[in-house]
């Protein structure tokens, strides 16, 4: 193993380490959001949301995430979607990781029993006021866990902007790979990057998850 | 530059040879990362600790670090201490045991909810621990496992869409191809992916049927 090769080049993985990191942020802020308005759409009482929303979940579940993210970044162009390869990357991964958030918080919102919407109806409460005040603080305790593991795939997706030339880890690596012929030492700087970022995560959520449980 | 599909059907030929070739490599990784899952599942559980742990620390590997990376080290580390493998078998090498790390996952869970009667029904009739496993254990462990996995192979064909990266002129690569040809990637991108998507709603068709067969035959 090359210690040498790996300590000149370890500087520029923690750069784009901080590059996966903020792909990451953004990416999950745009699918949480994506995820929301899509879980809203797929309960929604009007039949053409929830078919909107039903398409949306599966044709982005349904294809590869690396076809959308050349879709929206090579073919945008021609109908006049002009992005940088970042741009592009955080918003494909975060539409697409919407789909999968999508159905996360519809699953964990049809989870609460009828009867809580029902009682917080009985006692006079808008169909609005039971939704944020009675079900949803319900249902977020459950997504908790779930939201984590869309999370974590999230991460290791964003890996796939590397193919559009964005420079984060996998991409470093690649770079590396192909100019200094030692694919295992590059894995090994970027494979404990990516897991250093994974098991961070993975702590907070199961942190956040144990503080909204109720024991 | 506006949108004009015409062009598609003069490299339909290519596409289509892509698509088979994505058939191919994914149903070649689904083989390997199911019986890799089943070899993976049993070294964790019943393996002494000295083989075990190397495993747990490869299983960690591969579950915290995207696929994408994991392919790149196996294309060109296997070229490195002299493997020159073609990148299609590299492909499905990486494929295969990416997935089988995570079905090793499912078939453990599966295996251990097998009821122990099971186990010591088999010893108590002559079979040894091997045959008792085999002939008893893992087919029913198996047969709750195949739904879950039913979704990890659908994955693992959305995921094979990354070995185009490393060369394997598969679908992606095959719409890459035409868009070289063509200049038109927005049309041949849109093709490869309503060709994944057909593929993709077959494979959900099969597993709906599969598991309305395992819950009669339950």
């Amino acid at each position: 193993m090359d210690i040498d090769l790996m300590m000149r080049v370890y500087p520029f993985f923690l750069t784009a380490a901080w590059t996966t990191i903020q792909l990451s942020v953004l990416t999950a802020l745009l699918g949480l959001s994506m995820g929301a308005l899509g879980a809203s759409a797929r309960l929604s009482r009007f039949a053409l949301l929830r078919f909107v929303g039903a398409a949306y979940v599966s044709l982005f579940r349904g294809t590869p995430a690396l076809i959308q993210l050349f879709i929206l970044y090579f073919g945008g162009p021609q109908i006049g979607i002009q992005l940088d390869a970042f741009e592009a990357g955080v918003i494909g991964l975060g539409i697409n990781a919407g789909a999968y958030m999508t159905e996360t918080i519809r699953g964990a919102i049809i989870s609460i029993d009828k009867g809580q919407r029902e009682a917080a109806r009985t006692l006079g409460l808008s169909q609005w006021q039971a939704t944020y005040k009675i079900v949803l603080p319900q249902a977020a305790r459950l997504m908790v866990r779930p939201l984590g593991v869309n999370l974590n795939m999230l991460i290791k997706a964003t890996a796939l902007v590397a193919a559009i030339s964005v420079v984060e880890l996998t991409y470093t690596a690649q770079r590396y790979i192909g100019s200094t012929y030692k694919p295992f030492e590059m894995f090994l700087l970027a494979g404990v990057l990516y897991m250093i970022i994974i098991y961070a995560t993975g702590r907070a959520v199961a942190w956040l998850d144990r503080r909204v449980q109720i024991t | 530059m506006g949108l004009d599909f015409t062009v598609v059907p003069g490299h339909l030929d290519i596409i289509l040879l892509g698509c088979a070739w994505t058939i191919g490599i994914a149903l070649a990784a689904a083989l390997l990362s199911f019986f890799g899952g089943i070899i993976f599942a049993v070294i964790a559980l019943y393996t002494p600790w000295i083989i075990r742990q190397p495993f747990r620390l490869i299983e960690w590997v591969f579950m915290g670090t995207p696929l994408l990376l994991q392919l790149f080290l196996i294309y060109f580390g296997l070229v490195q201490i002299g493997i020159d493998l073609p990148a299609f078998v590299a492909g499905i090498i990486g494929l295969g045991l990416h997935f089988a790390v995570y079905n090793s996952e499912l078939i453990q869970t599966a295996i251990l909810s097998v009821d122990k009667g099971q186990m010591e029904a088999a010893r108590t009739v002559g079979l040894s621990r091997g045959q008792a496993l085999r002939k008893v254990v893992i087919p029913q462990a198996v047969r709750d496992v195949i739904p879950p996995i039913g979704n990890n192979m659908i994955a693992l064909l959305k995921d094979s869409a990354l070995v185009s990266v490393i060369g394997v002129s598969e679908l992606t690569l095959s719409a890459q191809r035409a868009i070289g040809a063509t200049y038109r990637p927005f049309e041949f991108y849109l093709v490869a992916a309503m060709f994944y998507y057909a593929i993709n709603l077959c494979m959900e068709w099969v597993q709906r049927r599969i598991e309305r067969r395992i819950s009669i035959s339950r």
